[in-house]
């Protein structure tokens, strides 16, 4: 509802909060409250055409600050709307990290459109300020031998069911079919998967205790609201696979009973959520989804929601209330999903990634899966490269792989540079330096090491990196994207973040071994005490950046 | 019944107790600023975690249900070190002039909101005053929801307030952020009722409070019955110098769990309404 009144003029007016309220049954300050909660929905007029150039770590790297620099003299200030009616706003990650410095066009009106930039420079954005229609350069860099993953990857048309079914598609249900729901949930928990979404659950128990869950109805919920900066794998999945993942939400919701998916795209991936809203009318015409998928008498549909700007939003708790239409904000656990998730029902949310994988399963067998990777971690994996990287890309490799030898897939380091660090899973993950290289890409080396595999990114930096500029703008990562719940997170990714800010800069006030003292109790309390993984996690980068890299241990010169 | 542990001490609480209800039991004082017995527990504020064995992080007293078995500590560092970090974080974000308790709790935990400098982000703003019987002073909300639950489901539902925005720039707001008076508010007071910290006011104690006069050490507490309908509502008057400054109901009584409305809260002035001097 927002999102229409948003994409027909470009914010939400008065109007139309007054307007969704009544339609939908809602308070009108409730409506505002969830408006406001969103960074892609404004409350005041704005431009009908917005110009996101993100300036997060990857593109950071790549000449941001100094792109953004540019537009402020050229084209004005941030969110001042032009004489030619656009304007442009810095955004987080918009998941392009592969060719950074990245952005991405909005246009409202009768017929709302999408574009995206990428690499981007000061040209482009003022041609795209101007109602140039942005031009998208070609299938993405991937890598990896063999590739399951990413099998169809640039080589089968998306759009195309046909294509997707005589290449392999839908065996998968076929043979999930044939073993019935309790063999479909044996041979998940046989393969040994775990989550890709960074919490490595098994994804086997997860569906077994939604299978049994005595209350009805029984929802599925594919989390694709990939926020964690440096992250774009889930994103060339669907956009370039998304039959894929519309019969693994097949599979998975037959296997415990749910009649009714939900696929949460974040509002970022307007190129995803076109290609899955394709897949699903496909499908749906092909007999694979509705009121008796493959003759089977089976029931099931997807829903496509999508995201509006709200990193919190993959939390899944969060994802939930966003789904419901309520401000993204965590809930505490338990309950956990699988007891009570989306409109309180028993849930089984997944990643995309973790799904993508489910077909396979079902074609060739859990055993089959679990002799891919080591014991504890089977199967492949899609890791994310960014940064100072030869061939930045998406590159799938079994676990167990080398860190170093991933790097190496990509090219290595360009020529002439030298590693300073390295950002291992995301904003939330961890900062190391060149010892990492040797590590096995595991969960369980990865615990060992203190490190993370999180949402797969590796994001490489040079020496002419600013280290402590990366982790400032993780630190306004965390602060802008807090949900303002809980106090330890809401107050405390603020006080980090002025700590960092002081001790990037002189030392005058004296405070700089008060400022350590106070990352590190901040960072202590934020762990503890926050409701949800966000504060929780929200120390992690710059807490592993001073203990394996250094940073701040001397004063700025 | 459920048996468990607090700090080594074995309890048992009814099915459905919390960790809260718990500790209370065997007198082990825990800080809350956003529960309420007569409100859904938020557990937002996340003064009353405490840890509890088995869990990775500290779980918050107040929400989390009393299960069997549980072992729970609330006297270690790490509880006592989060607690300490929350009620400073409030502190130096938020005037807590008018909050008895977070400033009790602050002493309490030797919290000093003054170690994050001066050009610290803090919440100050004007105090809102757009109509004759309360004034809402957000400079000193912790944004403990307990207002917008009253509003809405849990006592009135009204909804004229909600929380809008996100993060350190989320607020309580009706829509568009519109006075009062164009809101939805009935002016039923049950916001004021409870605040925790003094953020929404009486119109007649903020006036008082201005001229330096509030006085609760000459205060008297009347308790009533509200006159205005067959409900039967208690009343508790709260008397300066012969005057009505301020009136709530006690939470424990069972017509009103402490809730009224906007006769029963405001509409006093005609017992008082005295000859001119």
């Amino acid at each position: 509802m927002l999102h229409a009144l948003h994409d027909r003029i470009g914010w939400i007016s008065p109007g139309g909060v007054n307007y969704a309220g009544e339609r939908l049954g809602v308070a009108p300050a409730d409506v505002y409250g969830v408006a406001t909660f969103y960074a892609f929905f404004s409350t005041t007029p704005r431009a009908a055409r917005v110009v996101e150039v993100c300036d997060d770590i990857a593109c950071l790297c790549a000449g941001a600050a100094e792109l953004c620099k540019t537009l402020e003299a050229t084209a004005g200030p941030p969110g001042v709307t032009s004489a030619n009616g656009a304007t442009w706003l810095r955004s987080p990650c918009l998941g392009l990290c592969d060719r950074a410095p990245a952005a991405m066009t909005r246009q409202a009106g009768t017929a709302p459109s999408f574009g995206r930039i990428a690499p981007a420079s000061a040209a482009l954005v003022t041609a795209a300020l101007a109602g140039e229609t942005p031009h998208d350069d070609g299938p993405p860099q991937i890598g990896g031998s063999p590739l399951r993953l990413l099998r169809r990857v640039g080589r089968i048309d998306p759009t195309d069911l046909d294509a997707y079914r005589g290449d392999g598609g839908y065996e998968g249900l076929r043979a999930a079919l044939e073993m019935g729901p309790q063999g479909v949930i044996a041979e998940i928990t046989a393969s040994n998967l775990l989550g890709r979404g960074g919490a490595a659950f098994p994804t086997g128990r997860k569906m077994d205790a939604v299978a049994r869950a005595p209350v009805r109805p029984h929802y599925l919920v594919c989390n694709a609201d990939e926020s964690e900066p440096g992250t774009f794998k889930d994103r060339v999945l669907m956009e370039c696979d998304p039959f894929a993942i519309v019969e693994a939400m097949t599979i998975s919701a037959y296997a415990v009973g749910s009649e009714r998916g939900f696929i949460y795209v974040r509002g970022e991936y307007p190129l995803a959520a076109e290609r899955l809203s394709g897949a699903i009318a496909a499908a749906r015409a092909a007999g694979l989804l509705g009121n008796d998928v493959m003759g089977a008498g089976v029931r099931f549909d997807i829903e496509i929601r999508r995201g509006a700007g709200a990193y919190i939003c993959g939390e899944e708790t969060a994802l939930f209330n966003s789904i419901e239409g309520k401000r993204g904000e965590p809930r505490n656990k338990p309950p956990f999903p699988v007891e009570a998730g989306l409109f309180g029902k028993p849930t089984v949310v997944n990643n995309v990634e973790t799904l993508a994988n489910l077909p396979w399963i079902l074609r060739d067998g859990g055993a089959a899966f679990a002799k891919i990777g080591t014991p504890g971690s089977t199967g492949t994996r899609l890791f994310c490269l960014s940064g100072a990287i030869e061939r930045p890309g998406v590159y799938e490799v079994p676990h167990g792989t080398t860190l170093g030898a991933l790097v190496a897939m990509a090219g290595g380091m360009p020529a002439n540079r030298r590693l300073q660090g390295m950002l291992l899973g995301g904003a939330a993950g961890t900062m190391g330096g060149s010892e990492l290289l040797e590590m096995p890409l595991t969960f369980e080396d990865a615990r060992a090491a203190g490190a993370t595999l999180g949402s797969g990114v590796v994001m490489l930096y040079d020496e002419s990196v600013d280290l402590t500029a990366i982790l400032r703008r993780i630190a306004r990562f965390f602060r802008d994207e807090s949900c303002g719940q809980c106090v330890p997170c809401r107050v405390g990714t603020v006080r980090q973040e002025e700590a960092l800010e002081r001790l990037s800069h002189d030392d005058a006030g004296g405070r700089r071994t008060l400022d350590l003292t106070l990352l590190d109790e901040i960072g202590a309390a934020m762990r503890d005490a926050s409701i949800c993984g966000l504060g929780q996690t929200a120390a992690n980068a710059i807490d592993s950046a001073r203990k394996r890299l250094g940073c701040f241990a001397e004063s700025p010169s | 019944m459920i048996e468990l542990t607090i700090d080594g001490e074995a309890v048992s609480v009814t099915e459905g107790s919390t960790i809260l209800d718990a500790c209370k039991s065997v007198g082990t004082d825990t800080p809350t600023l956003c529960y309420l017995e007569s409100l859904t527990p938020v557990n937002a504020c996340r003064v009353c975690v405490v840890e509890l064995e088995g869990s990775r992080v500290l779980v918050p007293a107040c929400a989390r249900r009393a299960e069997a078995g549980m072992a729970v500590r609330t006297d270690t560092e790490r509880v006592r070190h989060s607690r300490k970090m929350v009620l400073e974080f409030l502190g130096s974000s938020v005037d807590l002039s008018t909050a008895p308790d977070a400033q009790r709790y602050c002493a309490e935990y030797g919290a000093d909101s003054n170690r994050y400098g001066d050009e610290r982000a803090t919440v100050a703003q004007p105090v809102k005053v757009d109509n004759a019987l309360y004034v809402r002073d957000y400079a000193k909300c912790i944004l403990c929801y307990k207002c917008v639950e009253a509003c809405g489901a849990d006592a009135q539902n009204t909804f004229a307030i909600a929380v809008a925005g996100r993060g350190f720039d989320a607020h309580i707001a009706t829509e568009f952020d519109v006075p009062l008076p164009d809101s939805a508010c009935v002016y039923c007071g049950n916001c004021i009722g409870v605040c925790p910290t003094g953020a929404l006011m009486f119109s007649s104690e903020h006036d008082l409070r201005e001229r330096g006069e509030w006085d609760e050490g000459r205060q008297t507490r009347t308790d009533t019955i509200c006159s205005y309908c067959g409900v039967g509502c208690t009343l508790t008057l709260h008397v300066q110098d012969n005057s009505i400054v301020k009136v709530t109901s006690p939470i424990e009584n069972e017509v009103t769990r402490g809730h009224l409305c906007i006769k029963g809260r405001f509409g006093y002035t005609y017992v008082q309404n005295r000859p001119e001097e």
